[in-house]
């Protein structure tokens, strides 16, 4: 008896997992279509596209498409491809990211290690940086890129998504302080170092995992940033999306989807890259404030 | 001028006070334990000698110059936490030269401190190791190596050993013992364990709800309580406490006692002139367990011993004594007896009370009558 129920148990379990795995599988699949149906059809001909099947391989593999995304392609009256737009989100990502985590760690040390009257009323305020729509503060932050002077520039981009990033990364780096212990700080006082001193030999080496999450968190935002691309920059000076969006939009009668598909892979490839790379830090980051230990 | 004097200080948060007028004076070299319940304040009060906390009012000096205005690293002290507090992005050397370097101490000088601290605390083959590496008795010498190097003129201690295992906890205790033999610098030292504060203090400051209770060595804490919470904070087994009436007896007083429905009236042979006016009132009697023992017939007939004989309610063997328990006037007392002599749970055994070392207080008050 015992023996027959095991068995029908282990039976009806190996089945449940058949189930299980068989669904986990198509919607892998599922999510992996669009992609798949990217890379293929930027490596068919145009011939091809047309004579072929959307989700067919390509009959001969060609790498123009990618050539001409990168380099040739016609972008409103400029036809030099998405490099140069590529270039330049490189050139205020990169700042931006690091300023924004920069600024975010010594929020979160200050307002963790040296409370001052109305601290916890500062991070409340500043929390509510992150509930705020983009689109709210376009207005304001055109003016106040015209009176800064860097209107239409790399660096008013740098400074938009500067402020606009220090509300997540001071969250991450406070909530990721207040579980290291204040007595820390306090023999660092009483060795004699200074508030820059510890922030910079103690509380910023000690940070890795919770730098880790704010880089990727803040690379991958920017990056994908459109509305803030497209308001506040024009010309050769736009981020890759902005790029992308008007590489798509500009026609020459004929519509080269090999060209768009790989001119938005090209788009794609930095975030994806650290993900693959970086996304078990993000994971064990973003648990590391919670779970002391 | 002391190594530290501690005068009039006072802490409050608001309209809340921490410390209530904290006076505490200690010579060069000294040892001293801050010891009382958490909440009493010896920790707020560490913090002010060390800077780490304003001082509401009132005046700390150290080595003479009153540091109130002077911040933590002007003062000259290095203090030992109870997290260790060590750096982990550091090795156990930077960990100890680190503040060293900040006050500018040349690179081979820094070397040579190191390497004599590794020394005294048995720790070289440590030196390269990051605090994660260590375990707990580790970490903490390694605590103590950093407040070593900077060579101050004061030590301080936060519950350095409250994190330890109860067997390491007394093998650092011993070296803390040991290390203070050695460097000989004053040191204030902060625990909640009466044990610690009997066997490693000079001077003991006894503290409840932001005052000091008693001030004084260890030896006249526990023998000279000023008080009921000192009598009863200090000592372990604690004391025993035994509400009694007092009564005349052959021209002098007693002590009125009860147990298993037989009435005893033990002799005060001690102080009995203080203890008259209380005579038809009732005191609280302080009898340590270890004054309570089997019967020792060449003693059973002098005056300051008393012979009862009780029922054992529950006896708990330790190995070295046995603590039996009785009941007095409705009261669990303990009594600590050697094993050889102690008798079975529910039976019946002559005690004798050693009362030349009994102290009593009012009920009212708490405080010590005599």
């Amino acid at each position: 008896m015992a023996d027959t129920s095991n068995t029908q148990t282990q039976g009806a379990s190996r089945f449940g997992r058949y189930v299980i795995y068989t669904l986990l599988g198509l919607v892998c699949l599922y999510y992996l279509l669009p992609l798949f149906i990217m890379v293929s059809t930027s490596l068919k001909t145009l011939d091809d596209i047309r004579s072929g099947n959307l989700i067919a391989l390509p009959n001969e593999v060609t790498f123009e498409p990618w050539k001409e995304a990168w380099g040739s392609a016609c972008i409103g009256v400029r036809c030099e491809g998405m490099s140069v737009y590529f270039w330049n989100s490189f050139r205020f990502v990169v700042p931006a990211v690091l300023i924004s985590t920069l600024v975010g760690a010594f929020n979160g040390y200050v307002l963790t290690m040296w409370r001052f009257k109305g601290s916890d009323i500062f991070f409340s305020a500043l929390m509510i940086g992150c509930f705020i729509p983009f689109q709210v503060v376009l207005l304001p932050m055109a003016r106040t890129l015209g009176e800064l002077g860097i209107s239409n520039s790399i660096a008013g981009l740098i400074f938009v998504h500067v402020v606009y990033g220090v509300a997540f990364t001071t969250l991450f780096f406070r909530n990721y302080y207040v579980t290291i212990p204040d007595e820390l700080v306090k023999a660092a006082k009483i060795d004699g170092a200074g508030f820059l001193r510890i922030f910079w030999r103690i509380i910023l080496p000690i940070s890795t995992p919770i730098i880790v999450v704010s880089i990727i968190w803040q690379f991958t935002q920017i990056w994908n940033d459109f509305l803030f691309g497209v308001v506040f920059s024009s010309g050769d000076r736009q981020p890759v999306t902005v790029a992308l969006n008007n590489l798509v939009n500009t026609s020459t009668g004929v519509i080269g989807y090999n060209v768009d598909m790989a001119a938005a892979i090209i788009a794609a490839l930095p975030t994806l890259f650290v993900y693959i790379v970086a996304g078990k830090y993000f994971v064990r980051g973003l648990t590391a404030g919670s779970v002391k230990g | 001028m002391g190594a530290l004097s501690i005068r009039e200080v006072r802490k409050s948060y608001g309209t809340t006070e921490i410390l209530k007028g904290i006076n505490i004076e200690i010579e060069e070299g000294e040892f001293l334990i801050l010891v009382g319940p958490s909440g009493c304040g010896k920790s707020t009060l560490l913090s002010m000698i060390a800077g780490l906390d304003s001082i509401t009012s009132g005046e700390v000096h150290i080595g003479g110059r009153k540091v109130n205005d002077l911040s933590p690293k002007d003062r000259d002290i290095a203090m030992v936490f109870q997290s260790y507090a060590l750096y982990p992005n550091m090795t156990v050397r930077q960990n100890i030269s680190f503040g060293l370097e900040i006050r500018k101490v040349p690179k081979p000088e820094r070397e040579k401190i190191v390497a004599q601290v590794a020394q005294i605390l048995q720790m070289e083959q440590l030196l390269d190791r990051k605090p994660s590496q260590l375990s707990g008795g580790q970490r903490q010498r390694v605590a103590m190596g950093r407040a070593i190097a900077r060579d101050p003129t004061l030590f301080l201690f936060d519950e350095p050993l409250s994190n330890l295992d109860a067997k390491l906890r007394v093998e650092m205790r011993t070296e803390i013992k040991l290390l203070h033999k050695r460097v000989g610098k004053t040191i204030v030292y902060v625990t909640h364990d009466q044990v610690e504060a009997m066997t490693l203090g000079d001077k003991i400051a006894v503290m409840k709800a932001g005052e000091v209770m008693q001030f004084g060595t260890p030896q006249q804490i526990y023998d000279n309580p000023a008080n009921l919470f000192v009598a009863s904070f200090m000592g372990s087994p604690s004391m025993n406490f035994i509400l009694c009436q007092v009564v005349t007896l052959n021209n002098g007083v007693g002590l009125q006692m009860e147990t298993g429905g037989q009435t005893h009236v033990f002799p005060v042979n001690r102080a009995s002139a203080a203890l008259s006016a209380y005579v038809g009132k009732q005191v609280i009697v302080g009898i340590r367990p270890e004054k309570i023992t089997h019967k020792v017939d060449f003693l059973a007939g002098a005056p300051s011993f008393y012979v009862a004989e009780a029922q054992i309610e529950i006896s708990e063997p330790t190995g070295a004594d046995t603590l039996l328990m009785i009941k007095i006037n409705d009261k669990n007392i303990v009594c600590r007896v050697h094993p050889e002599y102690a008798k079975l749970q529910g039976e019946r055994m002559a005690f004798m009370f050693d009362m030349s070392k009994t102290v009593y207080f009012d009920p009212a008050t708490e405080a010590r009558i005599v």
